[in-house]
């Protein structure tokens, strides 16, 4: 006669990806890169950010990115044309990026020179939020029509993030997109993140997401 | 999508357990998930039950638990529960006021127990 018995786990169920995620973070922090997870919904505007990003801090970083388009090549030409260093990660059908597969790409960047390095996580504004990068600062986009409501919709993925670029803000006149409601939205579930209203396309707001960027960069990278 | 691997996840912490505990058959395995988070519950069950086949954890049902969320008032110090739709659409029910709070619960996501033979 066999016996039910109660067996208490009380573990996390990504507790192999966040004890990688945390060692990936003591190695960069020691290495001075600081990795940045960029997440946001297919066609937000990662690419365009990043573009306009690189553009605007290549006199003062030496940069990467990490590419992670579920199948394609496309993204990665067009940084690679920047003439910042690209890897191109193939998740194969995967919806997100862990630990582990960040450091596979990081494998291919000579991360003792780079100090600044990019992931452009796949398009998905759910599971990204799941899976800890190891990255140091975690932003995400969210493009104006998609609609103000999206915190409600996609609560964890706005708690978790640093800093939040709301793109296409020169679609504003043309939706009944509530930038106040939205913020409130935001705010509510995470008091601390900053909020920027860009535009990829006019480049209107980019100068203050990047200076910001730059100052967060180099208080870590003065960091003893 | 991420429920595939979030199951593996699981299996792999439940086969460790059962290991240890020198279990022969899991029952019942009992998650605690935050409501922020989405875990499709039909989902995982489906995912387990294919890659569970040939292992102890064969069979076993997974319950989960969901976690409301909570959030603390950093002004009055009063803490409430809302619904994901409420998310921005409520004052603080102690002070009134919109502006600060932190999130004392709704991120939750681990196994709590299982049950074994």
């Amino acid at each position: 006669m066999s016996s039910v018995k109660l067996i208490e786990v009380k573990e996390a169920i990504m507790s192999d990806n966040d004890a990688a995620a945390n060692d990936l973070r003591k190695r960069l922090s020691r290495e001075k890169t600081f990795l940045v997870n960029l997440m946001a919904s297919p066609g937000a505007g990662k690419t365009s950010l990043l573009l306009r990003t690189l553009a605007a801090l290549k006199p003062d970083f030496n940069m990467a990115v990490i590419e992670a388009d579920i199948d394609s090549v496309v993204d990665a030409e067009k940084i690679a044309a920047t003439g910042v260093p690209s890897v191109q990660l193939r998740t194969g059908g995967f919806c997100h990026l862990d630990a582990a597969m960040v450091v596979k790409g990081l494998e291919a960047i000579d991360t003792a020179s780079a100090n600044l390095v990019f992931i452009e996580n796949v398009g998905n504004l759910v599971c990204p939020a799941e899976f800890d990068t190891g990255a140091a600062m975690d932003i995400m986009i969210l493009s104006v029509p998609e609609g103000d409501d999206k915190p409600l919709k996609y609560p964890l993925m706005f708690s978790k993030c640093r800093a939040l670029l709301v793109n296409k803000i020169d679609l504003l006149p043309y939706s009944d997109f509530d930038m106040i409601l939205f913020k409130q939205r935001v705010y509510q579930i995470n008091a601390g993140i900053r909020i920027f209203e860009v535009s990829c396309t006019s480049g209107e707001g980019i100068t203050d997401w990047t200076e910001w960027l730059k100052q967060s960069v180099n208080r870590f990278l003065e960091k003893p | 999508m991420h429920e595939l691997s979030v199951t593996e996840k699981i299996l792999d912490i439940v086969l460790k357990h059962a290991r240890v505990n020198h279990v022969r058959k899991v029952i019942s395995i009992t998650l605690i998930i935050g409501e922020m988070s989405d875990l499709e519950n039909e989902w995982i069950q489906h995912y387990f039950d294919y890659l569970s086949k040939d292992t102890v954890a064969a069979g076993a049902v997974l319950k989960i638990e969901k976690v409301p969320i909570v959030l603390k008032c950093n002004l009055c110090g009063q803490t409430m529960e809302i619904r994901r739709e409420e998310i921005g659409g409520t004052c603080c029910s102690g002070c009134g006021k919109a502006g600060d709070f932190s999130i004392i619960s709704g991120r939750e996501y681990y196994i709590k127990e299982m049950e074994a033979e």
